[in-house]
């Protein structure tokens, strides 16, 4: 074998420690005793403990999560749609518009778009009296309105890779184009829409600037609350709700990964039952 | 060569298997004056083509000449810019492709990848609403029928590439279509599976009695399969004709390269003796006998050519003096088994390719490189062709 290069694998050394040492440390004090975050006081759990029981956290974690689901599951519906219309439709006036007008809410700095949903709620709470206050509901369309452009790029994508001549054989066999698209394309788009789901999720549960925009008193998703108390001065508390995600998230991305490799391992093993 | 025209008064059965020689016959589908426009861009520039029941025809052509927009305007998948289609006597021009007695089987198959070969099968018997039980039994008659009995519940990549080609095709004729379209059927098999896989195709559709309408740009295949072949070139038919016509009566120097080899000659017409024409070329010593049932003039350019396996080649001088003969040096030879091909300067400095079969294992008096030959055939089975 190869003598590998010292350089290289400094390099890999050096990368990987400027991605990982702050969380390390992050789970290493989440395990500190001591109330002052930089100071080492010993190992305990007491900051999972007062986490586990702190009401003001399982509060914001659940208004998150709701969130979350409700927004990924519009913005899976109303994206898939858009998607579906700019990929199949054909060619309409003003197309290339549109598709440019979908992907932009990805490149617009999420202060413009937070305030702009803002201003909007404050004209309707004015002109209609809806929505009375601010809250819920509206992080939830706010997060519809940018995630929805997310799940339509990777369903636009997904369908232009996916060849049409797999609906097209549906039609010449008798397939109604609607029934074409329930039997063919949207079994086939499924991958794609779980990914946009999951997207539109992770956004929704990450998300912060906006948020903070169009929220309402009493209503403080997670992010919001652990921006909050940071502000107020580091909490090793926070530290060990950091620590929960990091390792939910790593076990995720396990999983997932596991999974996708032994469905390859058997895609592989049919296609050599195939040809042999 | 067929016959020109049966005789007067003639009944049908005399053209049974031939009916595109009838003049009486009417044609199954027609094609009348059909163009696609793609922008500014023609595609299908005007097609007039009658096609008969049960026949196996040909859309042959390089690509980018209009054949697979033809056929996707016969599937009902592009609309017509101009003119119509009317097949068993409906006319189909606006009828979307999910109404059409028509079926398609894909040069890419499109096989359903979330379903098992069953269900493919079944799809188009499903969506007319035919009863369960009856699905089941034409789905296992025709799985049957391509041998593929045993491979229902697999889905399409669990299957190889001939088994697949053969899911398609059971697919597209599950619903016995009143004529059947395949893009490039063949195309995506390697060679020795093509030509089983050819004979196959053409048993079914004996047996099935479907009309079979076939895109292709491999002559070889189209030569093989088809009662007649249209060769197409930029969106047009420029000619049509069953494979012996096509090949031996080709009506351009274009049809004449596209389909097989041929070796063409350039010059000027001028009268020769015992009142038949003589091809005066530039590039040859002698002059070229032309073939008496030529339509020319004195004077007139004119191309003259000859398949290479319709010219004999030998060391001594051939007796007979009504063939053409010309000499000249062998300059390459290619040995492919069964025959050989060879290249061969004449005097004059124009290169003639022939083709030899090879009748002797082994050949005492082989022709050589370097070798001085003669080379001749009847100026009958030469041609003149437009250039």
């Amino acid at each position: 074998m190869k003598k590998r290069s010292t350089f290289l694998f400094s390099a890999l050394c050096f990368g990987m420690a400027f991605l990982y040492i702050p969380m390390v440390l992050l789970v290493v004090y989440s395990f500190n005793h001591s109330r002052l975050v930089p100071v080492w006081g010993g190992f305990s759990l007491r900051w999972y403990k007062s986490l586990f029981t702190s009401e003001e956290i399982w509060n914001s974690l659940l208004l998150s999560l709701q969130i979350a689901v409700v927004n990924a599951t519009f913005a899976t519906l109303l994206g898939t749609f858009a998607g579906l219309t700019i990929a199949r439709f054909g060619r309409f006036r003003g197309r290339t518009l549109f598709t440019g007008m979908l992907s932009a809410p990805l490149v617009m700095p999420e202060v413009i778009t937070g305030l702009s949903l803002l201003l909007l709620f404050i004209t309707l709470n004015e002109l209609l009296g809806w929505p009375s206050s601010r809250g819920m509901t509206t992080i939830t369309i706010a997060h519809i309105t940018f995630s929805l452009a997310y799940v339509a790029v990777i369903v636009q994508s997904r369908l232009s890779g996916m060849a049409q001549d797999l609906e097209e054989a549906a039609q010449d066999l008798g397939g109604k184009p609607l029934r074409v698209m329930f039997d063919i394309t949207l079994p086939l788009l499924a991958p794609g829409m779980l990914a946009g789901w999951l997207l539109a999720f992770t956004l929704s549960l990450d998300d912060l600037v906006i948020a903070s925009f169009v929220s309402g008193p009493g209503a403080n998703t997670l992010p919001m609350l652990i921006y909050s108390r940071v502000r107020l001065g580091l909490r090793p508390d926070i530290n060990a709700l950091a620590t929960i995600i990091i390792f939910t998230v790593a076990v995720g991305v396990a999983l997932a990964g596991w999974l996708l490799l032994r469905q390859r391992k058997q895609r592989e093993r049919d296609m050599r039952m195939a040809s042999a | 060569m067929p016959p020109a025209a049966g005789p007067a008064g003639g009944t049908g059965a005399q053209y049974a298997d031939r009916p595109w020689l009838d003049p009486d016959a009417a044609p199954f589908i027609r094609i009348q004056g059909v163009s696609k426009r793609f922008g500014a861009f023609t595609a299908v520039g005007s097609v007039d083509l009658d096609i008969y029941r049960g026949e196996l025809f040909s859309l042959l052509g390089g690509s980018g000449c209009g054949k697979t927009t033809l056929l996707r305007m016969l599937a009902g998948f592009e609309i017509p810019s101009g003119g119509s289609i009317t097949i068993d006597g409906a006319d189909m021009t606006d009828v979307p492709a999910y109404r059409r007695p028509v079926n398609m089987m894909f040069q890419s198959y499109a096989l359903f990848p979330h379903m098992n070969v069953e269900s493919n099968v079944a799809y188009g018997l499903k969506r007319d609403g035919v009863a369960k039980a009856e699905i089941a039994k034409r789905v296992g008659d025709i799985l049957e029928m391509v041998e593929l009995r045993q491979f229902g519940k697999r889905k399409p990549h669990q299957l190889s590439g001939g088994q697949r080609q053969r899911v398609a095709l059971a697919r597209a004729l599950v619903k016995q279509p009143k004529v059947l379209l395949l893009d490039e059927p063949l195309g995506a098999l390697d060679k020795r599976l093509r030509e089983q896989t050819q004979f196959e195709l053409m048993k079914i559709q004996d047996q099935l009695g479907i009309t079979f309408i076939v895109v292709t740009h491999d002559q070889e295949e189209a030569m093989t399969l088809s009662t007649r072949i249209a060769v197409m070139d930029a969106g047009n038919i420029i000619q049509v004709g069953e494979p012996s016509e096509v090949y031996e009566r080709p009506k351009t120097r274009k049809i004449a390269n596209f389909i097989g080899t041929i070796n063409t000659f350039e010059g000027n017409i001028a009268a020769g003796g015992k009142g038949g024409w003589h091809l005066a070329c530039p590039r040859v010593r002698e002059p070229l006998r032309a073939p008496k049932d030529a339509d020319i003039k004195d004077g007139q350019k004119a191309l003259l050519a000859i398949r290479p396996e319709k010219i004999t080649m030998s060391k001594s001088k051939p007796g007979d003096d009504k063939l053409q003969s010309l000499r000249g040096e062998v300059l390459e030879l290619a040995y492919m088994g069964n025959l050989s091909i060879y290249r061969v300067r004449v005097d004059g400095g124009q290169v003639v390719q022939v083709t030899a079969p090879n009748l002797q294992r082994i050949d005492r008096n082989k022709i050589d490189w370097e070798d001085r030959v003669y080379l001749s055939w009847r100026p009958e089975n030469s041609l003149i062709l437009r250039d």
